[in-house]
């Protein structure tokens, strides 16, 4: 059976019916054991006290905040070249969650960096292009929202997709790029820890349930993804059914 | 039970409550709306089907 089978709406409710209601639970579970054990069973960090706890929400949201994008990306060249109702709906219901994602991304980031760096906001490379990236999310609702026709709205969505793309990918490398600024560098993805470097790492006491954390975050994003795609389906079917009662 | 958070309390304490408040509010969202949309896909589907 091909993937693209489930571009069929009615293949991909019928799919999501029997996957729903356990990804929902397995996303609980461990988004609930991710940040349990962040907040209650980590030590402090030698420099940064208890705020290291900070970092079970913002690291995750800010690596779902760029990947939603990514997803809306991917689902936005599916419409473009095959014209999949499916991945059209997908990317705009991914849009919203992908928009909260980098609101709680940039709040805990502001609430983390005053007692930190002494200040909520600083024009830094990662904050802008993460601030610029949330514009975009709001620009790529807004527009959703705007427009009747389905097909048009999921044709200039995909384009706007595409150029924020820019902006999702420059909020991952952004202090890559420009050795400059407040925000720190990668810490948990750094290339020297991934090869086991243990001057590199960071200690498995906060990686371990780090790496819960963003596990649980990815599969409540997929929950919501899954969820939202089934009602925009059952919205635009909707929209048929009115449109063919006022023909007829 | 609680962790000893010292002065940093309200940073982190407000961290979670922003997080947690927002997250609950997408998923409350996105339930009340699937419930809404679906309750009113099938008394449309109903009506049309008796229409013949």
């Amino acid at each position: 059976m091909s993937i693209w089978e489930y571009a069929n709406p009615v293949k991909f409710l019928r799919l999501t019916d029997k996957l729903l209601p356990p990804l929902a639970i397995l996303s609980i579970v461990t988004l609930t054991i991710g940040l349990v054990w962040g907040f209650f069973f980590t030590p402090d960090d030698f420099r940064q006290g208890s705020t290291v706890k900070i970092i079970y929400l913002h690291v995750p949201a800010a690596l779902m905040a760029i990947n939603a994008w990514l997803m809306m990306l991917v689902a936005s060249l599916i419409w473009i070249v095959r014209r999949h109702h499916v991945s059209a709906l997908a990317a705009r219901a991914a849009g919203p969650v992908g928009a909260v994602m980098t609101i709680i991304a940039l709040a805990t980031g502001a609430i983390w960096g005053q007692p930190m760096w002494g200040t909520w906001w600083a024009w830094d490379p990662r904050l802008t292009s993460f601030l610029i990236l949330f514009l975009f999310y709001l620009g790529y609702i807004a527009l959703w929202e705007a427009i009747e026709d389905g097909d048009t709205a999921a044709d200039l969505t995909s384009i706007l997709c595409l150029v924020g793309s820019v902006f999702a990918v420059l909020s991952r490398y952004a202090v890559n790029f420009w050795n400059q600024g407040l925000h720190q560098g990668a810490s948990v993805m750094r290339a020297g820890a991934l090869a086991g470097d243990t001057e590199e790492r960071v200690s498995n006491v906060f990686a371990v349930p780090l790496f819960v954390s963003m596990a649980g975050f990815f599969l409540l994003f997929l929950t919501l993804v899954m969820l939202r795609t089934r009602t925009e389906i059952r919205s635009r079917r909707i929209k048929a059914l009115l449109a063919k009662e006022r023909v007829e | 039970m609680m962790p000893e958070l010292g002065k940093y309390a309200g940073a982190v304490l407000s961290s979670y409550a922003v997080s947690l408040a927002l997250l609950a509010l997408l998923v409350a969202f996105s339930l009340l709306r699937a419930r809404k949309v679906k309750s009113e896909l099938d008394e449309i589907e109903i009506r049309s089907k008796s229409n013949g």
